[in-house]
């Protein structure tokens, strides 16, 4: 993998996942997490995983964000007005986050491993649809099962939910 | 040269990212959004990890993919379940900013 590939998306994905929780307009935000989550898919295809970058993009990058964006606009969300900023809670915020972040960051650093190169592969993953299909329905053939349970159950309480009262 | 730890710092970033808008923004639909860049994040990682435990053969360990297929599949189901509860709130208080939530609130 090229280091000067990982650089330029990795930027791309941070960046754009900064400006998601920056933007005040909502739609602004959901395009670019659309930019943050192709980013990631590119930083998936660098890591030999070709099939899980390519659900990245339909299942995120698609099916997703395309909910998103239709139930900001029928919403009809605008930007937020400003509204009373409360310092304390927002600096509390910040320290949380900056303060997981060095944590990540020292965890890291003590991790022998995370200085290693990634060992070179026998062969190209190009068939690696096949191999998790495989997977997939021998050894985690029970967890596949119960994730269809969970779309089910998924789909029947997002109806129950948007349903209007009738009486 | 890029290393497992460029892989693991950047997505300890994004999980930030996405931590510091669950705690900052106000508004119920960028916090969902927040919550799905942290599961990336996770997915991440986990590619990183399974590109890096290079078996026998030579492959890649395809158990940490079948992870995150799964990790992907349930952060579809609650993205639909979470905007249908938006859905619903906002038409009984024309709002979604969390301040005007309360009823819950001890």
């Amino acid at each position: 993998m090229s280091s000067f590939l990982f650089w330029i998306f990795a930027l791309l994905m941070l960046i754009f996942g900064a400006a998601v929780i920056i933007n005040r307009n909502p739609i602004a935000s959901a395009l670019s997490l659309v930019v943050s989550f192709l980013g990631l898919a590119a930083l998936f295809v660098s890591l030999d995983a070709y099939f899980i970058g390519v659900i990245q993009v339909l299942v995120y990058a698609g099916a997703i964000m395309v909910l998103f964006l239709f139930i900001i606009m029928l919403l009809d969300l605008r930007a937020e007005k400003l509204r009373k900023i409360n310092w304390i809670a927002s600096a509390g915020g910040i320290a949380v986050a900056l303060v997981f972040m060095i944590q990540i960051f020292s965890v890291v650093g003590r991790f022998p491993a995370a200085k290693q190169p990634f060992p070179p592969l026998a062969r190209s993953t190009s068939d690696d649809v096949h191999r998790i299909g495989l997977l997939l329905f021998n050894n985690f053939n029970l967890p596949f099962q119960i994730i269809g349970i969970v779309i089910l159950v998924a789909t029947v309480a997002v109806i129950v939910l948007s349903r209007r009262e009738t009486r | 040269m890029i290393t497992l730890g460029h892989y693991l710092v950047v997505s300890g970033i994004l999980f930030t990212i996405g931590f510091a808008g669950v705690m900052l923004r106000r508004n119920i639909i960028i916090i969902l959004m927040a919550l799905e860049l942290m599961l990336n994040a996770a997915n991440l990682s986990l590619v990183a990890f399974s590109r890096f435990h290079v078996d026998s053969s030579g492959a890649p360990n395809y158990n940490a993919q079948v992870f995150v297929f799964f990790i992907i599949t349930v952060a579809a189901a609650e993205v639909a379940v979470g905007l249908a509860i938006v859905v619903a709130l906002f038409r009984l208080r024309q709002t979604t900013h969390v301040e005007d939530i309360t009823a819950l609130k001890f």
